[in-house]
């Protein structure tokens, strides 16, 4: 089962819950791999603390033109949309940062005058920590494709039972790259009206997506009620509460996990597991009965 | 002759003084948006623009009444026209982004057209070119819009992208323009810029050529940890960072660890902040915290503020 753990604002808990219920489960025998797909600001590692094992580069394919083929008819300038080609005095430019890497200026060039080339965008790390399999991405300072490493944290997933995935915040290109092949997802937010504002945003994100998925609310005893109104009007479960303890966020502040110094929260990630598994399987169970009705 | 240029010099400047700050902070949540809402309440004649296009937030506390909004196009979107198409799966071979499917029907079926997945569409057009049939359309897709508005504070430009659509760069890139403008016509003094969380694309797009960074941090490890990387972002583009610690007293050591690396980076300390349960009660309250409060932690922010000036002199 794939599980990613999101949020629209950023620092409401996500890493929090996300090393937390990966190492409860890893505790109780569970194959556990933890995905760590915020390669803008990964953190997980601060907490799991993995050795790293292996390490690789994230690429992405970029163009590169074979002078002696090119006539610089400019064609490839024409058919890239994001005008990372310039085809100056018939001389091919172009600009790394802005290729997405479609494939058009190889494809569409008559003179076959293209090769592609991968281009390092960022790394991929892999290791082992307490029991979970553990790898994590990081974006090259100054580079903009983050769904190009995301995807190759992803790919460098291997066969567990369980995969947790700590999505970026936010709710655009990352986040989509993060969560898109999710089975499920665990939105965590807090209750202030920031928090609700950027919640309603990943609702609208995760329903877009057609995913089952339910809220944590952090420091859940701060702001107001308002998230927990949304919630109820929207019949989306809350299966998540952790208050606004300050012996966590000490925790926190120097890399600890919660259920390490404050063991009496491994039942609220145990609880709040069990939750995940029965809501999935209810989302499982009447996605076959709308099949079954829909063929009969 | 040279003191008429020099004077034609000093003019340019006068009107060119107009300065633009961006507030960022690598890691999410540490305050960005509070703060901002409250330079808005102590800086002199400037522009807000809140560029964290994602999850924008701080026109819940400004209170922003729209003047003029547009739609926004991040780009093209491919879609098949059904009664075309004669499903011979060449865009399905080329799409490079995995966004072209036959889709499953309610009944279990699989659809005789394939469908283009929006979310997951690019706009990178190859599938148009190498559909044999012209089976495919190629419109600008509306994927957001933006707002110019005025508050107590004054002028604001904001924006809201549409769910699950890429392009923030584009847009955090139209916004900042469109708040330089507001600042050439009003002659006003400061850009003041709320930032996205991270260190990729609208991040990049809020920063390149702007004139000061603030890093908005907290004191644990992992806010440490992605100021590093912070700085090392605004290092790469040259731009002049300074740091400010928010909740510092959560942990002291680790604040002066934060301030002590970063000025090894050339990354001098912009002041501290307090923790202080006002600024969620201000925020609940759709108010900045020093309208909130006399107390101590305004006192900070307006600390921090002067800093800001002093950095920009």
């Amino acid at each position: 089962m794939k599980i990613a753990i999101a949020s629209g604002k950023g620092g409401t808990g996500k890493t929090t819950i996300a090393t937390n219920l990966a190492l409860t489960l890893a505790d109780k025998g569970k194959k556990i791999q933890l995905l760590d797909c915020d390669v803008e600001e990964p953190n997980c590692h601060i907490f799991l603390k993995p050795e790293i094992e292996s390490t690789a580069p994230a690429t992405v394919l970029m163009p590169k033109v074979i002078e002696e083929e090119c006539t610089g008819c400019g064609i490839c300038a024409e058919v890239c949309e994001y005008s990372a080609i310039a085809v100056i005095k018939g001389k091919v430019l172009i600009f790394p940062e802005l290729c997405h890497g479609c494939g058009a200026c190889k494809m569409f060039c008559p003179e076959d005058a293209f090769i592609e080339v991968p281009r390092e965008v960022g790394v991929i790390e892999e290791g082992k920590t307490n029991g979970i399999r553990f790898v994590h991405g990081l974006l090259n300072i100054g580079e903009l494709m983050s769904p190009a490493v995301i995807d190759g944290v992803k790919k460098a997933a291997g066969e567990q039972d369980i995969l947790i995935i700590d999505s970026p915040p936010g709710t655009s290109c990352p986040v989509i790259a993060a969560v898109k092949d999710a089975e499920f997802v665990l939105l965590v937010t807090e209750p202030t009206p920031f928090g609700l504002n950027d919640l309603e945003l990943a609702v609208g994100m995760v329903r877009e997506l057609n995913i089952p998925f339910a809220v944590a609310i952090n420091r859940s005893d701060v702001g107001n009620e308002d998230v927990k109104k949304y919630c109820k009007r929207e019949e989306i479960e809350i299966i998540l509460e952790i208050p606004d303890d300050r012996r966590i966020a000490e925790a926190y502040s120097r890399g600890e996990m919660v259920i390490h110094a404050l063991p009496e929260y491994k039942k609220t990630f145990e609880t709040c597991w069990e939750k995940i598994t029965d809501l999935y399987q209810n989302a499982l169970h009447t996605e076959q009965q709308e099949k079954a009705a829909t063929e009969s | 002759m040279l003191s008429i240029q020099n004077n034609r010099k000093k003019q340019q400047r006068k009107v060119n003084i107009m300065k633009e700050i961006v507030v960022i902070s690598g890691k999410g949540g540490t305050g960005k948006t509070s703060i901002v809402a409250a330079f808005a309440a102590i800086a002199g004649k400037k522009v807000l623009a809140d560029c964290d296009v994602d999850a924008a937030d701080l026109h819940l506390v400004l209170n922003p009444r729209i003047e003029h909004r547009e739609d926004f196009s991040g780009g093209k979107k491919a879609k098949i026209l059904e009664d075309k198409c004669i499903s011979c799966d060449r865009c399905i071979e080329e799409c490079r982004f995995d966004a072209i499917h036959y889709p499953v029907l309610g009944n279990g079926k699989t659809a005789d057209t394939p469908y283009i997945n929006p979310i997951f569409c690019e706009g990178c057009g190859v599938c148009v070119r190498v559909c044999p049939v012209e089976a495919i359309s190629f419109e600008p897709a509306v994927n957001g819009a933006w707002y110019t508005s005025s508050t107590n504070y004054g002028p604001m430009v904001h924006a809201k992208l549409g769910m699950a659509e890429g392009n923030s760069g584009k847009l955090v890139t139209l916004i900042r323009q469109k708040a330089r403008d507001i600042a050439g016509r009003d002659n006003l003094d400061y850009i003041i810029i709320d930032g996205s969380p991270g260190i990729g694309c609208p991040v990049i797009a809020s920063i390149t050529g702007s004139d000061l960074v603030l890093v908005v941090t907290e004191p644990t490890l992992s806010g440490q940890h992605d100021l590093l990387r912070v700085a090392q972002l605004t290092a790469h583009f040259r731009i002049p960072t300074i740091v400010c610690v928010n909740k510092w007293d959560l942990n002291a050591d680790i604040t002066e660890q934060i301030e002590g690396e970063a000025k090894e980076r050339g990354v001098q300390a912009a002041g501290r902040i307090r923790y202080d349960p006002a600024i969620t009660e201000a925020q609940i309250m759709k108010t900045s915290i020093v309208e909130y409060t006399d107390g101590a932690v305004s006192d900070d922010i307006k600390a921090v503020w002067q800093n800001v000036l002093h950095a920009l002199a």
